[in-house]
């Protein structure tokens, strides 16, 4: 396992975009056991960074260094790819490794689901664990409270309260909530 | 009608190579599917069809230039990387053409046309079982490897997509496998038993497992209900083969209630 505050990726002046840059000049570091929050308005370009982290040809400029071995984990913000598909959630989290151990127990009991007869709550929850409990070095979470309710919420809160020991995490959310709940490193991106 | 033929020791060796053709489509059309490239088999098939017709005329074994022009058609699509459904449209019209071309022009192409067209499944003989054997093993080996990068492009798309490597395994996978199977099964009964199994459990396993397993039970049991049924009236494979598959996937039970869930929640 990583130690806390082993710095895992850092990009110096990052511009990402697709054909042009939606942003530029950004600075981030980040260290196993912290969590960096991206906030900013819709648009400013918080999701396409999570996906430069992992995709170099969304970088446009600057400098990315990343940890020899370094894994990265992202979760996207829809889940279109699990709809009308023959897998259960036991199935979708071995898919990524992730261990069921510490699911909430109203998941758990829906483990042996077909992903889409579980409830758009219940599916987004499954999605963030098998991201979250798998062996990634970093956790990209884009919008993970999407569709929760508030027992959701409460074990996302929980969850970003006492994130893994030796993985990094980077939220991007426009839930308060989930801000409050993760109060370590926060970046304001502007368009 | 004779019913006698079933127990014929000559239809031994066509019965075997066809049963694990109808076990190893079923599978392959599941992947196909999971990836929205169903429409692979059948341009694939016309292209390997062409290539066999045309190994006819140069005296190549009809197996050898099916398995190859499908493995061609599989390096085309992945060296060119050509857009899915655009390719396999492409290789539909450019397979048919060719092979129709060669047919008309060519006595010897007649024969395997036949073959590839009908459905001669009775005629096949080691050399189509060896090959069968080999699209199975390799393929089965190449899937229990690429199951995991091939399901996590399509439920994680953010995670990446396969490797270069794993995408060509399966294309060529695809390929000889249906280069192999039109030679025995035909054209369109390859289709079906790669697409109607796979599109029957598709919306109602309760999981990839019991997806494999019910798309494999229907396979099997259309094919050897299809091969006696031809046997028995003296037909071709290919056109009691579709039925059979037609047939096996709408009397399959529902299973929608075996899926877990409260049903329509999503």
């Amino acid at each position: 396992m990583t130690p806390p505050g082993t710095v895992l990726l850092e990009a110096r002046d990052l511009s990402v975009g697709y054909d042009r840059p939606l942003l530029r000049g950004l600075n981030l570091q980040l260290v196993a056991g912290r969590v960096t929050t991206l906030l900013g308005p819709n648009g400013a370009g918080k999701s396409t960074v999570l996906r430069a982290l992992g995709e170099s040809r969304l970088r446009l400029a600057g400098r990315v260094w990343q940890r020899p071995g370094f894994r990265l984990g992202l979760l996207a913000q829809t889940a279109d790819g699990q709809i009308e598909l023959p897998l259960n959630g036991r199935e979708l989290l071995a898919l990524t490794g992730a261990s069921p151990a510490g699911l909430p127990p109203w998941l758990s009991a829906c483990l042996d689901w077909r992903l889409d007869r579980l409830s758009g709550g219940q599916l987004q929850y499954l999605r963030f664990w098998s991201i979250a409990a798998a062996p990634f070095d970093c956790l990209c979470l884009d919008e993970p409270g999407n569709n929760l309710d508030a027992r959701g919420l409460a074990a996302l809160r929980a969850w970003l309260q006492a994130p893994p020991h030796g993985r990094a995490v980077v939220l991007v959310t426009h839930d308060a909530s989930l801000v409050d709940a993760a109060r370590q490193d926060v970046i304001r991106i502007a368009p | 009608m004779n019913v006698d033929l079933l127990f014929d020791p000559l239809f031994r060796l066509p019965f075997l190579t066809g049963l694990l053709l109808a076990a190893w489509l079923p599978v392959l059309g599941l992947y196909l599917r999971l990836r929205g490239e169903w429409l692979a088999v059948l341009g694939v098939a016309q292209l390997a069809s062409a290539g066999a017709l045309g190994g006819a005329v140069l005296g190549v074994p009809a197996v050898l230039g099916g398995a190859g022009a499908g493995v061609l058609a599989a390096l085309a699509k992945w060296g060119l990387k050509l857009s899915r459904d655009s390719a396999y449209a492409a290789m539909l019209l450019l397979g048919w053409a060719a092979a129709v071309g060669v047919m008309s022009n060519h006595p010897l192409a007649e024969h395997a046309a036949r073959a590839v067209f009908d459905g001669q499944l009775y005629f096949t003989g080691g050399g189509h079982l060896a090959a069968a054997l080999a699209v199975l093993g390799v393929g089965a080996a190449v899937l229990i490897r690429a199951h995991r990068a091939l399901m996590r492009a399509r439920v994680h798309p953010a995670l990446g997509p396969p490797g270069d490597g794993v995408r060509l395994a399966f294309d060529l996978v695809v390929g000889a496998s249906v280069g192999v199977a039109i030679l025995s099964l035909g054209v369109m009964a390859t289709f079906a038993l790669a697409f109607v199994p796979a599109w029957r459990v598709f919306g109602t396993a309760p999981s990839w497992r019991a997806a494999l397993r019910r798309a494999v039970a229907i396979g099997l049991i259309a094919y050897v209900a299809g091969f006696a049924l031809a046997l028995v009236l003296d037909q071709p494979f290919g056109p009691a083969g579709v039925a059979a598959v037609l047939a096996g996937a709408w009397l399959a039970p529902p299973w929608r209630g075996l899926a877990g869930g409260a049903s329509g929640t999503r």
